[in-house]
């Protein structure tokens, strides 16, 4: 069964009411038929009035629907010959930190993509996306062997943000992902970043610290959750809409902002009613930026990078 | 709050001459220890507990005069282009916060950046005021990191980073996030010119500043007992469902997991990145800092540090400079 958000009652009733019409078959008057196509438009209409103007916080709902694809869904479906690589070579393997080579539209790539997992099983497995310092320093390994083999990064984000816990921080949780976004910066090769869900704060910025940074449409990127933000700015926790408001965190405002470089449209009523489509609208996007990319040098990939990010903060909203 | 007290009082000090004693301060509990003590005491004891040693918060001011040789330095000025760039409001206007801490700190945001002599050696430091709106980094003090840096690359100087923060700003959104690459990038080309990056974590060092340039020094040196981490210590507690020992992510806990190469008590701290910083770069024993070191430095010929090294200019786009 679909999993419907508050603000989706008016389509979960249509879709009920289709549903019930599609098991009359045959036994009544009137023409079903006729009667399931009309109520299909009035759905449409519905969802893309609906999805036109998300606020930001239902954007944020949006962006954390349990049926969005995730990392592994993208990996999966555009990415060919994937070979996952494990562990940090330090301590641990990190499932949170999907990483491995493999061929992107027949070009060979490192592939990075933070997991949330899809049920219980697998959102334990991968700690519900919230990676450890390991997960980090995988990702450095993984960028560093890009690197070597001058091989394009390609990373899919999505995480609430880095494990806020007491043996993360023991295995210095702040210097796992400092250096990944210091290696980062080392880079000499096309780096690409897709914020696919939710982009939450530090944890997301030690894997998007990108040449090209895409987003989807209804896809949040933040330097703090809107309940978080709620908590702390205006000390209730009930005021998510207005903390998610305030924070600008959506990926039109980051646009505005050059923190995106541009917005993947998704399928009408969210990634999660076609995941098949969002993926390869997506592919095509990173097609095109890595196309661009890959007319430049080490060199230039480097410095660009660099100079894009040293501008950040120069811009406001109009 | 602590740091009121502990910025406010230096800084009237300062306005006043000096000297001065302000009545209603004359005695401070140590929050350590819970003993009385004498205003003069601590500040002959540079902020620190007489009786149990621990380290209180001290103004960017008198941070920075116990550093440079002689007490002497100067400022640069710097400004971030945007100063509101989301137009952000709360319970209030983040330009009314901003001004609130602006007339209450008499400095336009969270980054003190100057310039000096340690040991005879340029040296640049960016320290963090923690009284203005908790040390957090935007795009003004993102600014004021990659100014520092610019200025240590053109007078072949020493970076120095004195982090005092609760972490990004949300004031600023996304852009406080971007702030992190940004001061990465900053500090990474000090460290490219081959010149030394250090940093002195003090309280508190966390969230954001903690995940960027404040873990990315050559040599980390941190105060007794500041905390340095990630996560705050609440949100843990929450995730794990479990109070955290006393010491979890003190400066001691740290150095106990790898993380920072030494703790280094506040009056030790000028002759001891003196000689980190000669070490680093070659310099030999500055003769003015020895008597102050920890344990005996090995002198070898004898050599002195060289003679004074000319101040170099401040990089186009730095601004004005003025005297502290
Ligand atoms: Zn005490």
């Amino acid at each position: 069964m679909h999993h419907y958000l508050d603000f989706e009652k008016s389509i979960a009733e249509l879709e009920g009411k289709i549903e019930e019409l599609r098991h009359l078959t045959g036994d009544g008057e009137v023409n079903i038929a006729d009667e399931v196509s009309k109520l299909q438009d009035k759905l449409e209409k519905q969802l893309n009035q609906l999805y036109a103007k998300l606020s930001p916080w239902q954007k944020a709902q949006v962006a954390r629907h349990p049926e969005r694809p995730h990392a592994v869904d993208y990996i999966k479906a555009l990415i060919e010959d994937f070979t996952p690589l494990a562990g940090d070579r330090l301590f641990a393997e990190d499932a949170a930190v999907v990483g491995g080579l493999g061929r992107f539209r027949g070009q060979s790539v490192m592939v990075l993509g933070i997991e949330k997992g899809k049920d219980t099983e697998t959102r334990v497995k991968h700690n519900f996306g919230m990676a450890m310092p390991e997960g980090y320093r995988k990702a450095q390994r993984l960028m560093l062997m890009a690197d070597r083999f001058r091989l394009p990064v390609i990373t899919f984000v999505d995480t609430s943000g880095a494990y806020p816990g007491a043996d993360a921080e023991e295995r210095g949780q702040a210097e796992a992902i400092a250096k990944a976004i210091e290696v980062s910066f080392k880079l000499r090769v096309p780096f690409i970043s897709v914020v696919i869900g939710e982009g939450g704060s530090g944890g997301a910025i030690a894997l998007a610290s990108a040449n090209t940074v895409l987003m989807l449409e209804h896809s949040i990127y933040s330097v703090i959750s809107p309940e978080g933000c709620a908590s702390i700015l205006w000390r209730d926790g009930s005021m998510n809409k207005e903390a998610a408001e305030a924070l600008r965190l959506t990926a039109q405002d980051l646009l505005e902002l050059k923190v995106v470089d541009a917005v993947v449209p998704e399928p009408m009523g969210g990634a999660h009613r076609n995941p098949r489509a969002a993926m390869m609208a997506v592919a095509d996007e990173i097609s095109r930026q890595l196309e661009a990319l890959k007319r430049m040098d080490g060199g230039q990939l480097k410095t660009k990078r660099r100079e894009k990010f040293l501008e950040m903060g120069q811009v406001g909203l109009g | 709050m602590n740091w009121l007290k502990d910025f406010v009082r230096p800084k009237l000090k300062e306005l006043v001459g000096g000297g001065k004693d302000i009545p209603e301060n004359l005695w401070r509990q140590c929050p350590s220890c819970q003993q009385m003590i004498f205003h003069r005491d601590l500040d002959e004891n540079l902020n620190v507990c007489q009786h149990c040693g621990h380290h209180m918060r001290i103004g960017v001011g008198q941070r920075l005069g116990l550093l440079f040789d002689g007490g002497e330095y100067k400022t640069v000025q710097f400004a971030s282009k945007v100063v509101d760039p989301l137009k952000f409001r709360d319970l209030k206007k983040y330009t009314e916060r901003l001004k609130e801490y602006q007339s209450k700190t008499a400095e336009d945001d969270a980054l003190i950046v100057a310039h000096g002599k340690m040991g005879g050696q340029n040296v640049v430091i960016a320290a963090f005021n923690f009284a203005f709106m908790g040390g957090s980094m935007g795009a003004a003090v993102g600014e004021g990191i990659l100014t520092a840096s610019r200025l240590a690359q053109v007078q072949d100087a020493s970076l120095i980073v004195i982090p005092a923060s609760g972490g990004a700003r949300m004031q600023e959104g996304i852009l406080s996030l971007m702030q992190m690459p940004r001061t990465t990038i900053a500090v990474e080309e000090v460290k490219e010119k081959g010149l030394p990056y250090l940093v002195l974590l003090t309280d508190p060092t966390t969230g954001g500043v903690s995940a960027s340039f404040a873990m990315l020094g050559d040599v980390a040196i941190a105060e007794p007992g500041c905390v340095i981490g990630f996560a705050g210590r609440r949100v843990i507690e929450q995730t794990i469902r479990q109070e955290l020992p006393k010491d979890f992510q003190s400066a001691e806990y740290l150095l106990d997991h790898g993380m920072i190469d030494m703790v280094v008590e506040r009056k030790k701290l000028r002759s001891t990145i003196i000689r980190v910083l000669s070490l680093l770069r070659n310099t030999g024993a500055p003769a003015d800092v020895v008597e102050l070191m920890a344990e005996p430095v090995p002198m070898g010929d004898g050599k002195k540090a060289k003679g004074p090294i000319i101040d170099a200019p401040i990089p186009h786009g730095a601004g004005p400079t003025k005297n502290d």
